[in-house]
């Protein structure tokens, strides 16, 4: 057994780990944060996805081991209290999920897509959620939830700065 | 499924890492960003007595100048490869090739010297490597270094020049300028999915006449390969589209391909010259 340090969603964790404990099992089993779901066993399905150091994982390639010291962000952390985040309300409202089983994985790397281009053309939301399949949707409404969230974020960041303007 | 068990070492140099390694026991692994070790070992196939994780060996990471050379740190990720501004200047080849590897969350983790140790024939960065002529710089036990040209590093499928208990510690490149124009041209049926053949070009103009031309093919055989008749055809000719398509003609001269369920291994010659014609095509400005 290892011991690590982690921060999880704002909050933090000294736990006991064995070495070949992938964080994904970490955080399902030991943490219950099961949001965070296992599609494959091939790294390829992208539903395990979380944040870690602000950078998007595939979180069943990653050993929790290595996530000592780090800070990880799941899907059961992106939501201000009981007010969702831009990119989970918009799967909502554009229906951008059937069964949901992606859902966790594709609203992690949808995050991280806009962190890093805030204003992705559809081919570059196509490329973005590349490593993550859905196997009901056919993709149409989460592209069309990704650009929603876009433009609410850019005009949300637009806002802000203008309120932080007018303050000054 | 979930790996067998296996001692852990996380050193923080390369000294502790080749310690670290020596100290292992009969099968260490050295875990880069395990985005190939541990799906193999997830599945089994690979269950080391020892797992050396050299994440933490922030000395591997990062791409610097050297003269005429851009160096890459081992460990640095295909994500900081795609947006180092040094690769975006000099080396441009590198950086199209990385952009196909994987998908965005894979590229946070995976790195370029894991990529070329792993030496799939499927993966992009290999045959990159070999057509900028990379050298290959090897750490053994006690800290000796060595040099490999890429002829010589890639020695067979998934097997490289690497021997027990070294450490590929960072890989040497020329810097080519803004006189090369360069071009990866990746075929794939599905997204994230791995080459079924790609070439790697890049050309050195001076006015309308090739003087340079490097050409590595991906999975065209069980290594990487040059196409070394294209690259013959094309320098001194003049740039134009019926000299490069004769030449692209000769891209398959040579190569074995596999055949296997994405395609038979006639289907891969004709891919390696239809790419090589473009990714020239593309390269020489045309
Ligand atoms: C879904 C998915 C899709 C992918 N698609 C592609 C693709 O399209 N094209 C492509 O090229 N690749 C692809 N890859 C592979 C990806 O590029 C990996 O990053 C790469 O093959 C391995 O790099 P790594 O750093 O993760 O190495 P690891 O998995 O950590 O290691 C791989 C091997 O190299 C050894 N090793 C690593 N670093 C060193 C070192 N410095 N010294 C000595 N030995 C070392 C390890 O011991 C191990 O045997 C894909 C991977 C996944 C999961
Ligand atoms: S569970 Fe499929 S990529 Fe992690
Ligand atoms: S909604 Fe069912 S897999 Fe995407």
């Amino acid at each position: 057994m290892t011991q690590i340090n982690v921060r999880v969603d704002g909050a933090s964790y000294s736990d006991d780990v064995e070495p070949r404990t992938l964080l994904v099992h970490y955080l399902r089993e030991q943490l219950g944060k099961v949001g965070t779901v296992v599609g494959c066993d091939t790294s390829n399905c992208g539903a395990c996805t979380v944040h870690l150091d602000g950078e998007s994982v595939k979180s069943c390639t990653v050993l929790a081991v290595q996530a000592d010291g780090s800070e990880v962000t799941t899907i059961e952390g992106v939501a201000d209290g009981a007010t969702l985040h831009p990119v989970q309300k918009a799967f909502h409202e554009q229906h951008g999920l059937q069964c949901g089983y992606c859902t966790p994985g594709m609203i992690m790397a949808s995050i991280d897509l806009l962190k890093n281009n805030p204003d992705p053309s559809e081919h570059e939301i196509r490329e973005g959620i590349e490593g993550n399949l859905c196997r009901c949707t056919g993709y149409q409404n989460i592209v069309k939830a990704v650009q929603q969230a876009a433009g609410e974020m850019s005009s949300a960041g637009a806002h802000s700065v203008e309120t932080t303007g007018a303050q000054a | 499924m979930i790996p067998a068990s296996f001692a852990y070492a996380r050193p923080t140099t390369v000294d502790e890492a080749l310690q670290a390694i020596a100290a292992g026991g009969e099968d260490v692994k050295i875990l880069a960003g395990g985005q190939s070790l541990i799906p193999v070992m997830r599945l089994r196939l690979a269950a080391p007595e020892t797992v050396v994780d050299i994440t933490r060996v922030t000395e591997l990471r990062g791409v610097r100048e050297d003269g005429d050379s851009l160096v890459i740190g081992a460990m640095t990720t295909h994500h900081d490869v795609i947006t180092d501004p040094l690769i975006a200047q000099y080396g441009k080849l590198i950086a199209e090739a990385t952009e196909t590897v994987a998908d965005p969350a894979v590229r946070h983790r995976g790195t370029f010297g894991g990529a070329l140790v792993h030496a799939d024939p499927a993966g992009d960065l290999p045959a990159v490597a070999l057509a900028l002529d990379a050298e290959f710089v090897i750490a053994g036990l006690g800290g000796a270094r060595r040099t490999v040209p890429a002829t010589e590093f890639f020695v067979d499928y998934l097997t490289t020049a690497l021997a027990d208990g070294e450490l590929l510690v960072e890989v040497r490149v020329p810097k080519l300028g803004s006189d090369w124009g360069v071009r990866y041209e990746k075929f794939n049926r599905v997204a994230q999915a791995w080459s079924i053949v790609a070439v790697a070009a890049a050309v050195r103009r001076e006015g309308s006449r090739i003087t340079e031309a490097r050409i590595g093919l991906t999975n065209m055989g069980s290594t990487p390969i040059r196409a070394r008749a294209v690259e013959a055809a094309l320098v001194g000719a003049d740039v134009s589209l019926e000299t490069v398509t004769a030449a692209a003609a000769q891209a398959a001269e040579g190569t074995e391909p596999s055949s296997d369920l994405n395609a038979q291994a006639d289907y891969r010659q004709h891919l390696a010259r239809v790419l090589t014609r473009r990714a020239v095509t593309a390269a020489a400005g045309l």
